[in-house]
């Protein structure tokens, strides 16, 4: 999933100071899974939200939606006829919402709410880890099912680098060495030979490096 | 034992500590609450294993959102006993009324009060 | 491992003696002087001399025109190249501009992670790593292409280098991980500091074990301690590196007013230790920011003079 965590509340507190009627938008999916903006995190910050600003002696309109999911115009639609009672929406979706938000509702500002963070899993309540970085052409296939793009701070497709130490990385010692992990795997499966093969020059053209990337399925298109 | 404790503290029963979320300790100052404190079982006595130290987390969660908003984070706090210490009771609820006294009334109390004689003045 | 190049450390490598080379690292500003005072205390006991890239990610003058000044100066230098700061564009341009200089040497690394240095907020590149970095510059020698294929006008004839550390975990790859670094097309190794001499011997006991010592040429890599301070440093604070307790030990025992020398005797012993190992083809000797030193170390372990090749 989408892995988010809430902006600082005096910054998004700077960006909606000057409006008088907000509608506060979570989404449902993955947010909601991270905690940082689902239904319940909505309720949070709006309350939170009105207590500022009276507290600063201004009355705030802020309401609370949840769409089932703001990167999808099904969804994004059901807000369209209450949309012009908001001077600008804040969005707990992650980036992906807030902007399928400013291409519908071209005269409404947008903000977002939270920090879009990563592709991850929940390792446990409270603690999410990233697992991919959605470079388009994956190669788990050959290290073991462990992605060195996403998990080694250098993205080394030959590693471990020479800061691997004790199974963990130079950068600290609470993050596992992608590589350590790689080669732990490996010999599990007893596939150790596996690693002196050279991993090819990565084609980075799917990646970030291409420009926006698109998927394409005329296959399904209506 | 009939004893005692502050009239100002109004009690809203749940069935565990761990019911009380964020939002409900929120919604209290909202609501004009100066102050809220949540009084769960003793740590690892909780009937459902857990609640009371979910209950824990849920109102430092509050005290920091209060802190950041500018309303006050020591105007929430957790406590914890059994049910047959109700002396003990007694001196949490004092303590917490004392402590409220001294920090004084909830602004948002008089943040709305004002704002609404800002409005009868102007339809006046 | 015929000569390919024109690169006097590879002459001397083929020649069957001892290479030695040092390392310089460039200023953090724009005098030349930083490079070429350093460059000359050592300049008559080594064979070449390392510009490092920008280390530990801190913003220093770049390896290139470091490397130029000592070529200027008729020296060899060894230009050290990270693949954190440069795309595959760059990595091939700076190739080229280096061999237009005829700077016949360099050291493959993927460098620091940049949040050590400087720079801590900036992007990392890693459009390659460093073992597809050797790949690349033995494709543009060999083959005289470009990575995109193109033909390339006169070749850079680079001697290549990568790093090694037998030190850093998990043992057991250490070996293949040289193994890997050969097939990629690394013709000399430069070994991460030796304090540990005994998982040294190790190491190599596998590399000989695999013929690796016949396929590469392996400089053992040396770092006198400063101090006791130093060693402590070394052992706590520097990722990837070994030093037993036995060493800090030996360094905490002395006197603090010997203990440089006492630094200086310890590198000593571990050269002519190394000396015997059989596959240790030179040493490479990074005296950080103690570059007077090295004669001394070179003389006293009978490195010196330097052979005419």
């Amino acid at each position: 999933m989408i892995v988010a965590e809430r902006k600082p509340i005096d910054e998004i507190i700077e960006k909606i100071k000057d409006y008088n009627k907000i509608l506060l938008l979570g989404c449902n999916e993955c947010v909601t899974v991270c905690e940082a903006g689902g239904k319940k995190e909505v309720g949070v910050l709006a309350s939170a939200l009105r207590m500022y600003f009276l507290n600063k002696g201004k009355e705030i309109l802020i309401d609370e939606i949840t769409l089932e999911r703001q990167c999808d115009h099904e969804y994004l639609e059901e807000i369209r006829d209450r949309i012009d009672q908001y001077d600008a929406v804040l969005s707990l979706a992650c980036g992906v919402g807030v902007q399928f938000m400013a291409d519908k509702y071209l005269s409404t500002p947008v903000y977002p709410g939270v920090n879009t963070c990563f592709l991850g899993a929940t390792e446990k309540r409270g603690l999410w880890t990233e697992r991919c970085q959605a470079c388009g052409q994956c190669i788990l296939a050959s290290t073991g099912g462990i992605c060195p793009i996403s998990r080694c701070a250098k993205r080394v497709l030959n590693g471990p680098c020479g800061g691997s130490t004790n199974g963990k990385c130079e950068l600290s010692k609470e993050l596992d060495c992608a590589w350590q992990l790689i080669i732990d795997r490996l010999k599990a499966m007893d596939r150790l030979d596996d690693y002196e093969k050279l991993a090819d020059i990565k084609d980075w053209s799917s990646d970030r490096a291409g420009g926006p990337r698109k998927v394409v399925r005329e296959d399904v298109q209506e | 034992m009939r004893l005692s404790y502050p009239t100002s503290i109004k009690i809203i029963r749940v069935p565990c500590t761990g019911k009380v979320d964020v939002i409900h300790i929120l919604r209290s100052f909202e609501k004009g609450a100066d102050g809220v404190y949540v009084v769960g079982c003793m740590e690892g006595d909780c009937h459902f294993n857990k609640g009371n130290f979910r209950a824990r987390k849920r109102v430092e969660q509050a005290q920091k959102l209060l802190e950041d908003i500018g309303i006050g984070g020591e105007r929430v706090k957790m406590y914890n006993l059994s049910s047959s210490e109700a002396p003990l009771f007694v001196e949490y609820a004092k303590e917490m009324s004392e402590k409220i006294l001294e920090l004084g009334p909830n602004p948002i109390k008089e943040a709305k009060k004002s704002l609404r004689g800002q409005n009868e003045a102007v339809s006046g | 491992m015929s000569e390919k190049t024109s690169s006097k450390l590879e002459r001397i490598l083929a020649s069957g003696n001892l290479a030695v080379t040092s390392e310089c690292g460039p200023p953090r500003g724009t005098d030349p002087e930083a490079i070429i005072e350093k460059a000359n205390l050592i300049k008559d006991y080594v064979d070449a001399i390392n510009i490092t890239d920008n280390q530990t990610s801190v913003t220093r003058m770049c390896s290139l025109a470091a490397c130029i000044r000592l070529k200027l100066m008729g020296l060899e230098p060894v230009l050290q190249m990270v693949t954190r700061d440069r795309n595959r564009i760059a990595l091939q341009s700076d190739i080229l501009g280096a061999a237009s200089f005829d700077i016949n040497n360099m050291l493959c690394l993927s460098g620091d992670h940049q949040s050590f240095g400087d720079c801590a907020a900036g992007q990392n590149v890693h459009d390659l790593d460093s073992m597809q970095l050797l790949q690349l510059v033995r494709k543009m020698r060999d083959e005289g292409k470009f990575l995109g294929g193109d033909e390339i006008k006169r070749p850079p004839k680079m001697f290549v280098g990568a790093a090694a550390n037998p030190f850093a975990d998990p043992f057991e790859i250490r070996v293949p991980r040289l193994a890997k670094k050969v097939a990629a097309g690394a013709e000399f190794i430069q070994t991460q500091c030796i304090y540990n001499l005994d998982k040294f011997e190790k190491w190599m006991e596998g590399v000989r074990e695999r013929g690796l010592h016949e396929k590469v040429h392996i400089l053992a890599g040396v770092t006198p301690f400063k101090s006791a301070g130093m060693a402590r440093y070394m052992k706590n604070r520097v990722p990837g590196m070994d030093v037993p307790d036995d060493v800090v030990k030996r360094m905490a025992d002395t006197p603090k007013e010997k203990q440089a020398e006492e630094g200086i005797n310890i590198c000593v012993e571990s050269i002519q230790r190394l000396k015997e190992v059989e596959g240790v083809h030179g040493f490479h000797v990074m005296a950080i920011e103690w570059e007077e030193k090295v004669p001394g170390i070179i003389e006293r372990t009978g490195l010196y003079p330097r052979p005419e090749v």
